[in-house]
C-alpha cells in the first residue's frame, strides 16, 4: 500500500544542501509490522513525515493505495492523511486543554462527522485502551503511560491503515514503555500496519521487518518471521 | 468541520486564555459603546434643537432686517448703505397678503420690572394679540394681549409663571399695576406655557403690547416679524410675497431676509447630523485600535500555539480549516465584545439621559448596527493575517516547536 520510487528530500541549511533522504526505494503491504532505525540524523523521520504526508520529498513518487500523492492539493493532501493514517508521537502532543474524549473526538471532529456518529467511536477507541474511567480528565491529570494510550486512541479512532509512530516510548520508562508497544502490536494483530521510528534495538527487534537507515538511504532492511 | 465544532473549539480556547480574551472584549467594548454614547449625544443635540424650533409654532416665516446675502461692489459698504428699519407699519402692510394668515411684529429687550419693592430683570416681548396663537402659547390665567391697532400704546402687560411667582408669590397678580422700566402697566394675563423659545425661559418674561415696547426702549424699528401661513404649500409663495411687499415699501431696496421655518430646520439638521457623523468617526477609530490590538494578540497566539497547529494538520486539518478556527476566534472575539458594547453603551445613554433630561437621548438607528458592523468587520479583517499565518505553518517544523 506504501511505494516509494527514488524519493529525495534535500534541505536548505544556510547555504548548504542537505540530503535527508537520498534515493530512497521501499514498498511496504498493508498490515506490515516495521521498525525504522538507524543513528540521528540519518533520515528516519523525514522518511516517517514524507509517509504521513506531513512533508512533501523534493524528487522521486510516493503512492499511497495506488494513487501518485505528489500531485494532491493540500486539502486532499489533509483527507487522505485523516483517512489512512494515524500519527503517534514521543511527545504525545495532546490539546492540554481538551479531555482525554475530546482529544480522541479531534480527528473525527476535523474530518466533518456528525456528532451522533462520533460518540461510539470514541467510546470504542477508548475502551480498547482500557481509559474509559479516565475519559473525563484532562492530559495533566493522566500519567505518561495514559497519555500515549490516549494518543494511540485518537490515533486509531479514524482507522486508518497505517499507524506511524515516532519513538513513541521514548519518553517513558520501561514497564510502561513495554505496555505500550503490546498495544501497538495488538493493534497490528487486528490488521493495521505499523510503522515505529526508534533508538531501541530491543523494540526494533520485535518487528517482522526491521529497516535501518545510515545518511538518507537504506542500508538494511530484514525481515524475520514473527 | 461542522460549524458547531468549530465554534466549541474557538469557544474554549477563548474560555483558556480567559485574561487575554477578557482584555480584547473589553477593547472592542469600548468602541462600540463610545460609538452609540457619542451618536447619541450627536443625535439628542439635533432632536433637541429641531424641537425648539418646532414649538417656535408651525408655518411660520420669520423676517428679519438686512439682507444676508452681499451683494454689488464693495464701495457701497463705505457708501454708509444700512438696511432700513422694519417697522409696524411693514407688518400691517405683510397683513394683507393673502397667503398669510398672522402676522405678529416682536420687539425684543431687557428690562426690571418691580412690584411692592421687588425687582426682576427679565426679558420683555412688545408684540401683538397675534403672537400667542403663532407661538402656539397657552394662557394659564386672564387675557392675553387685546387686539386693536398696533400702533397705539396700551398699558398692560401679560407675564409667565415664574415671574408672577417671584414678583407676588402667593398674591394674586391680575389686576395689579407693575411698573416695567420707567412706565407703568396693569397685569391682565399669565401665561401657562413652560419650556424655552430661542433661549429665553418662556416662564420668566413680560409680553407688552408693540408700540409700548417701541416706547420704553426708544425704538422705532422691529426685532423680527412672524408671520404664518394657512397651510405648508403656501410657504413659498407666501415668501416671494413679503419679499415684493417689503422692497416696494423700502424704495426698491430688497434689505430683509425672510426664513422659512422649514429651511432654518433643514440647516441645522444637516449641522447635527454632520457633527454626529463626526463623532461615530472618531469612536470609528477606537474600534480601528481594537481590531489592531485583536490582529497582534492573534499573532502571538499563533507563535504560542505552534506544535497544537502541527498536530492539527497531522490529524488531518487542512489549511482551510485551520484559517478557520482562527478566524473564528477572532470573530466570535470581536462579535462578543460589540454586544458587550452595545449593553455598556445604551446603558450609558440611558445614564447620561437621567442625569440630563432636558436631552432626548437615544443613538440615531443606524449606529449600533453599524458598530457592529465595524466591529465585527474589523474582527475578520485584522484576524485574516493572523490566521494566515497559523494555515501556512510547516506541520514537520510546527510539531518541532521551532
Amino acid at each position: 500500500m506504501i511505494e516509494l520510487e527514488q524519493v529525495h528530500r534535500v534541505f536548505q541549511v544556510g547555504d548548504q544542501e542537505v540530503h535527508a533522504l537520498d534515493g530512497v526505494d521501499l514498498t511496504i503491504a498493508a498490515g506490515e509490522y516495521v521498525s525504522l532505525m538507524g543513528p540521528s540524523g540519518s533520515g528516519k523521520s523525514t522518511l516517517l513525515n514524507i509517509i504521513g504526508l506531513l512533508d512533501r520529498p523534493t524528487a522521486g513518487t510516493y503512492r499511497l493505495n495506488g494513487r501518485d500523492t505528489t500531485t494532491l492539493s493540500d486539502d486532499e493532501q489533509a483527507r487522505a492523511r485523516s483517512e489512512n493514517i494515524g500519527f503517534v508521537f514521543q511527545f504525545f502532543h495532546l490539546v492540554p486543554r481538551l479531555t482525554a474524549a475530546e482529544n480522541v473526538e479531534l480527528p473525527l471532529v476535523l474530518a466533518g462527522r456528525a456528532p451522533v456518529d462520533r460518540r461510539p467511536m470514541v467510546e470504542t477507541a477508548i475502551g480498547q485502551m482500557g481509559l474509559t474511567e479516565r475519559s473525563h480528565h484532562r492530559p495533566d491529570q493522566l500519567s505518561g503511560g495514559e497519555r500515549q494510550r490516549v494518543a494511540i486512541a485518537r490515533a486509531t479512532v479514524m482507522r486508518p491503515g497505517v499507524l506511524l509512530a515516532d519513538e513513541p516510548t521514548g519518553n517513558l520508562d520501561t514497564t510502561t514503555g513495554k505496555e505500550v508497544v503490546e498495544i501497538i502490536e495488538a493493534l497490528h494483530a487486528a490488521g493495521m500496519a505499523v510503522i515505529v521510528v526508534t533508538h531501541d534495538p530491543q523494540i526494533g527487534g520485535r518487528a517482522e521487518r526491521s529497516l535501518t537507515m545510515m545518511d538518507g538511504r537504506l542500508v538494511d532492511d530484514i525481515r524475520r518471521r514473527a | 468541520m461542522r460549524v458547531r465544532d468549530v465554534l466549541h473549539l474557538s469557544w474554549g480556547t477563548l474560555v483558556r486564555t480567559r485574561l487575554r480574551s477578557l482584555m480584547l472584549l473589553l477593547a472592542t467594548a469600548i468602541g462600540v459603546a463610545a460609538v452609540i454614547v457619542l451618536t447619541s449625544l450627536g443625535e439628542a443635540a439635533r432632536r433637541y434643537v429641531t424641537a425648539e424650533f418646532s414649538s417656535l409654532g408651525t408655518n411660520l416665516i420669520i423676517v428679519l432686517p438686512g439682507r444676508s446675502e452681499t451683494t454689488g461692489s464693495g464701495l457701497t459698504l463705505f457708501a454708509g448703505q444700512t438696511p432700513r428699519d422694519l417697522t409696524i407699519q411693514d407688518a400691517v402692510a405683510l397683513e394683507r397678503i393673502s397667503a398669510i394668515d398672522k402676522v405678529a411684529p416682536v420687539v425684543l429687550g431687557a428690562a426690571s420690572v418691580q412690584w411692592g419693592g421687588r425687582e426682576r430683570e427679565v426679558p420683555v416681548f412688545g408684540s401683538t394679540a397675534s403672537f400667542l396663537e403663532i407661538r402656539n402659547w397657552t394662557m394659564e390665567r386672564g387675557r392675553f394681549l387685546p387686539p386693536g391697532d398696533p400702533e397705539r400704546p396700551s398699558s398692560v402687560a401679560v407675564i409667565g409663571m415664574k415671574l408672577k411667582a417671584e414678583l407676588f408669590g402667593d398674591a394674586p397678580a391680575i389686576g395689579e399695576w407693575i411698573r416695567i422700566g420707567d412706565r407703568r402697566f396693569r397685569v391682565i394675563g399669565l401665561l401657562a406655557t413652560e419650556g424655552r423659545t430661542i433661549g429665553i425661559d418662556v416662564q420668566d418674561v413680560a409680553i407688552i403690547p408693540v408700540a409700548s415696547a417701541q416706547a420704553l426702549f426708544n425704538t422705532e424699528s422691529l426685532f423680527r416679524i412672524i408671520t404664518s401661513t394657512h397651510t405648508r404649500e403656501d410657504m413659498e409663495r407666501a415668501r416671494d410675497e413679503i419679499r415684493r411687499v417689503i422692497t416696494e415699501r423700502h424704495q426698491g431696496e430688497e434689505d430683509i431676509t425672510a426664513v422659512t421655518q422649514d429651511a432654518v430646520l433643514a440647516t441645522f439638521d444637516r449641522i447635527f447630523g454632520a457633527l454626529t457623523l463626526a463623532l461615530a468617526g472618531i469612536a470609528a477609530i477606537s474600534l480601528a485600535v481594537a481590531g489592531i490590538l485583536i490582529m497582534n494578540v492573534m499573532l502571538v497566539a499563533v507563535s504560542q500555539r505552534t506544535a497544537e497547529i502541527g498536530l492539527l494538520k497531522a490529524l488531518g486539518a487542512a489549511r482551510r480549516q485551520i484559517m478557520t478556527l482562527f478566524l473564528a476566534e477572532a470573530i466570535m472575539l470581536s462579535f462578543i465584545g460589540a454586544m458587550a458594547g452595545l449593553l455598556v453603551g445604551q446603558g450609558g445613554s440611558w445614564l447620561i439621559g437621567r442625569l440630563y433630561p432636558v436631552l432626548p437621548l437615544g443613538p440615531p438607528v443606524w449606529a449600533p448596527i453599524a458598530a457592529i458592523v465595524i466591529a465585527v468587520t474589523s474582527g475578520i479583517v485584522f484576524g485574516i493575517l493572523p490566521a494566515r499565518r497559523a494555515a501556512a505553518l510547516d506541520p514537520v517544523e510546527a510539531l518541532a516547536g521551532r
